[in-house]
């Protein structure tokens, strides 16, 4: 795997890449010749994208394969990319969960399927552009223009209140990101420039207020798009109408949006006011693992059910990102991997539920497992992922989240435990009505089994799923020095007075309420 | 006398010619295949002469007109402007056949106002181009067929017309003022005599009078009472003119005169600031409530006039650029919304937003052009109106005016929702019984003219930025260098003001 310039043209081909495959698919006219069309490119894309790993030099925590063009030179603009052990992994996640998303909308999507495989390719340029990034304006395109693909996403090809959905997601988004455009600015009017780098360098020359004021901006922002807990309204709505592609999309790359902008831009471009509001996102984070519990052990309907899970699991990702120490950084990056690939296929197999049944709800589902044991097997390994069984993906992830979490506070972690066994209560009695049910179940016994294109589906991530359950060593060797990177950028500033948050007593780090 | 240069007065020479011809043509009887033609052909040539004469610098009349960088870009968005609405009117519709050769004319002649109107630096001269961009529309409104209930036209030309005949007198009132405290009705002149007294409540009075004639064309709350009616009453053919070219037109002039307060004037600034608030809440908010697509999009006009005066706050080159550029934007981001209105509109009525059902199956292309045109209004990048929002925020910000940009922004939120509005009816609706919709070739093109442009200004902004930038700076009337020293494209001209006004 060696061509010239792959290091200079990779992201930049990532990125458009897929709008030319957009362009192309425009001149295609047979659904089934659009859908191959689309699986081939996001496939490719994805072959492509896999010598980023292995060029991956994991050593530094600088930025590497590196573009930077000007863009706009009136407005000091550059098309600047690049990527660290962090966005790594994230891209390599949208590259190689595309072609899956086009998989598993085979047979679901049935019209208009030109403008669906259009949206999707969009769709994937501009989250790629996302994890790339390294101008701030350039970042906010990117954030900002997936919102339309994803609202068409939902508004055309959705459920039934497909239009509602369609439009509470765009607006509470767009809600949230026009402060992130004001602080944007006034970044760049304090620093000069809107290379994300440079002002990661620039950060201890803000003052405590402005910083307090440019976290709170960033943090509405990026709390809705996580969502974290009281912003998650807009998520069940859209998971619930969104087409299973767009569900996969929207829980295992667009969530992850909010906890990269935390990683990215609040830990070090606001590092004093990260540490003066971690206390409060921390509970914050609690009231997401637990609320998204609860709320997901109430629910009757199999997607919905996913999706609460997916706000309790986000949670921990935040949790993990402000407990500002390495074990639970990695672990919130794990999480947010782990995430992407559990949930998306938690999402996958209720697709596939639903165009066998035609129906979402717990009770009509009782039993299928009886008639359908490749598909039971599926369900059962990522429904025990969900909830982080040992062995699997999950645990690793909120394992070190866990133990980030104890070294910062007791307390607040005696909150969380239960909201790991929540996970359990939820996940298994979906999967004990799915896979068994109960007396009286509704009849499956005509229901076919997993096909070859479905299997071909899930099988990847039922790989991942066991390969970072139980051997993560290479999903976290990459992101060491990233991790380290962004810890001492947010704590070096404090480090004379207070060598490290995660030493401090409780009482100090937590007004206990 | 600096010697008659023709080619500096070319593409208004060629412009007249045409509206000239398009005079000789509307004498006879039944010529309106002719008339648009020559329209037509007026239109291109006036492109291809301004495209032809960018570089041009010369002062013609007297001192009375000058040709510079800035007025030869907007000249070549003048005659864009014209083609592509003669492109998006088609054939005319809804205007009575046998005035359509003259409702030709009067748009020429109204654009050729325009594209002398920007090279006017002369009180007289300026007054006459505005007036001769203005009347033109004061008859066109009018011109719409009259049917069974349908003569509203009347009511709205009556209110266009006596709401601009005293926007002018305003105007007239206030220019009456500058003259009386610099006597010189020449802008460079008045300029340096100006500025001794700028702090003079003389002085204040007669520019913020001046402007209101400017407002009114622009549609900045409150001068923009006729704005919804006028966009409602007038054929869908003259509302697409209305509400795109005379816009320009006013942020040319208004950087003209706006210069006059620079550098630094309190009073003018608030002002400003006050007129940018109230037209963004005012626009926003009504434009929520509306069903008219029409009355929609002029209420959301009287918000984007909010958003281009935030530029003016600034005060400074930068911040009078993004003004330009963020109008030459509306421009596109309008007309999309005008092509499909002019398109979906049976037989010339008005377009309910519900008209808009299911617009991705009956025209597809029809309902990509309003997605780009309305997101792109709504400021979500990669179109034009973000792009023009993020340069005046930053040329409002780097002068700090936090708490402007911050309702600027809170407003771009607001307006998210009725524009998803319009967004939902195309394209989550099924059509019901509503037919497909064909389009023909000048329709077709408009879209993808309007599509590509406006994917373009926000893609690759960086030369048009440049050039407005630069034309504005060379626009300073002559100033002293006061103006220019204050205004140089500084970086980061002011950190100090936006700290200060983080802190509570």
């Amino acid at each position: 795997m060696s061509f010239p310039g792959y290091n200079d043209s990779v992201l930049s081909l990532l990125i458009f890449g897929p709008l030319l495959a957009a362009a192309l698919a425009m001149f295609l006219r047979s659904d089934n010749l659009l859908r191959g069309w689309t699986l081939v490119s996001t496939s490719a894309l994805a072959v492509f994208s896999l010598p980023l790993y292995w060029r991956f030099d994991p050593s530094t925590a600088d930025f590497q394969f590196e573009v930077n063009l000007p863009w706009i030179p009136v407005l000091k603009i550059h098309y600047a990319l690049g990527i660290d052990g962090i966005s790594l992994l994230l891209v390599l996640l949208t590259t190689l969960i595309m072609p899956l998303c086009v998989l598993a909308s085979w047979r679901y999507i049935t019209t208009r399927v030109k403008e669906f495989m259009i949206c999707l390719l969009i769709m994937e340029s501009a989250m790629v552009g996302v994890f790339c990034a390294l101008d701030f304006i350039l970042f906010f395109v990117f954030w900002e223009a997936m919102l339309i693909p994803m609202a068409l996403l939902i508004g055309i090809w959705g459920g039934p209140r497909k239009v509602y959905a369609a439009l509470k997601f765009f607006i509470y988004t767009m809600a949230g990101s026009v402060f992130l455009l004001v602080a944007i600015i006034a970044i760049f009017i304090k620093v000069g420039s809107f290379s994300i780098p440079e002002i990661m360098g620039h950060s201890q020359s803000f003052s405590l207020n402005f910083q307090r004021w440019i976290f709170l901006a960033f943090f509405i922002s990026f709390a809705i798009k996580v969502p974290m807990f009281p912003f998650h309204t807009w998520l069940p709505a859209a998971h619930v109408e969104a087409p299973t592609a767009g569900s996969v999309l929207l829980a295992s790359i667009l969530l992850k949006m909010g906890t990269y902008g935390f990683l990215r831009f609040s830990l070090p471009m606001t590092p004093d006011a990260t540490l003066f509001f971690t206390p409060y996102i921390l509970w914050l984070s609690v009231a997401a693992i637990l609320y998204g519990g609860l709320t997901a052990l109430a629910q009757t309907d199999l997607k919905k059910l996913v999706a609460y899970s997916s706000v309790a699991h986000m949670g921990f990702a935040t949790l993990g990102i402000f407990a500002l120490n390495k074990a639970g950084l990695e672990g919130a990056v794990l999480v947010m991997i782990n995430h992407g690939i559990t949930t998306g296929a938690l999402f996958i197999v209720v697709g596939i539920i639903y165009e066998r049944l035609h129906t979402r709800e717990l009770a009509q589902t009782a039993g299928m497992g009886k008639h359908m044991p490749v598909f039971a097997t599926f369900a059962g390994v990522f429904a025990l992922s969900s909830l982080a069984f040992p062995g699997t993906n999950s645990f690793i992830g909120e394992f070190l989240v866990l133990a980030g979490g104890f070294e910062v506070s007791r307390s607040l972690m005696i909150f969380v435990v239960p909201g790991v066994v929540l996970a359990a209560a939820y996940m298994l009695r979906m999967l004990q009505k799915i896979a068994y049910g109960g007396t009286a179940n509704p009849d499956h016994s005509r229901v076919p089994d997993l096909g070859l294109r479905e299997i071909v589906t899930l099988a990847p991530l039922l790989v991942f799923v066991f390969w970072i359950g139980l051997h993560p060593e290479p999903f976290t060797r990459v992101m060491h020095a990233s991790v380290q990177n962004v810890i001492q950028q947010t704590q070096g500033r404090a480090a004379p007075a207070a060598p490290s948050v995660a030493v401090l007593p409780d009482a100090t780090v937590f007004p206990t309420p | 006398m600096t010697p008659f240069k023709l080619m500096a007065f070319l593409p208004e020479l060629v412009i007249l010619a045409g509206a000239l011809a398009l005079f000789v043509i509307s004498l006879g009887h039944e010529q309106c295949g002719r008339a648009r033609l020559a329209a037509f052909v007026t239109a291109l040539a006036t492109l291809a002469a301004s495209l032809a004469c960018l570089g041009q610098e010369a002062t013609l009349f007297d001192g009375a007109y000058r040709v510079d960088l800035f007025s030869q870009l907007l000249k070549l968005a003048f005659a864009g402007g014209f083609a592509l609405i003669l492109l998006v009117s088609g054939g005319l519709p809804d205007i009575r056949n046998d005035v359509k050769p003259e409702y030709y004319l009067l748009l020429t002649i109204s654009v050729s106002g325009l594209m002398m109107l920007v090279s006017s630096v002369d009180l007289i001269t300026l007054v006459v181009a505005l007036e001769v961009s203005a009347f033109p529309l004061y008859l066109m409104v009018p011109m719409r067929r009259e049917r069974n209930g349908q003569r509203v036209q009347m009511e709205s030309a009556i209110k266009y017309i006596m709401f601009g005949v005293a926007a002018n007198g305003v105007m007239f009132f206030g220019m009456s003022y500058l003259f009386g405290l610099t006597g010189t009705t020449v802008l460079p002149e008045m300029l340096t005599r100006l500025e001794p007294v700028s702090g003079s409540p003389l002085a204040i009075a007669g520019l913020a009078l001046t402007f209101c004639g400017l407002y009114y064309k622009l549609a900045v709350f409150p001068f923009h009472f006729w704005t919804p009616d006028v966009y409602e009453g007038a054929s869908n053919e003259t509302a697409s003119l209305v509400a795109s070219l005379p816009k320009i037109g006013a942020v040319a002039v208004l950087v003209r005169f706006v210069s006059l307060a620079a550098p630094d004037n309190r009073t003018v600034v608030l002002l400003l600031t006050l007129l940018a608030i109230g037209s963004m809440f005012y626009g926003n908010l009504i434009a929520l409530m509306q069903k008219d697509f029409k009355r929609l999009l002029g209420f959301s006009g009287i918000a984007h006039a909010g958003y281009a005066l935030v530029g003016f706050v600034a005060l400074d080159q930068a911040g009078f650029a993004a003004a330009l550029y963020y109008i030459i934007g509306y421009l596109l981001m309008v007309l999309a919304c005008f092509v499909v209105i002019c398109k979906v509109s049976r037989d010339g009525v008005n377009v309910a937003i519900e008209d808009l059902a299911g617009l991705h199956r009956r025209a597809p292309l029809l309902a990509v052009t309003l997605a780009v045109g309305v997101f792109a209004l709504a400021g979500i990048p990669p179109f034009v109106g973000f792009m023009g929002k993020l340069t005046l925020l930053s040329a409002a910000l780097a002068k700090g005016h936090l708490a402007l940009v911050i309702i600027a922004m809170i407003n771009a939120a607001i307006a998210v929702y009725y524009y998803l509005c319009v967004v939902r009816e195309a394209w989550f609706r099924d059509p019901g019984a509503l037919p497909p919709i064909r389009l023909d070739w000048p329709a077709r093109a408009a879209c993808l003219l309007l599509i590509t442009g406006i994917l373009a200004l926000g893609v690759a902004p960086a030369r048009v930025l440049q050039s407005l930038s630069t034309s504005v700076a060379k626009a300073q009337l002559g100033a002293p260098g006061t103006v220019l020293a204050d205004t140089n494209p500084g970086e980061r001209s002011a950190p100090q003001p936006v700290g200060s006004a983080l802190a509570p």
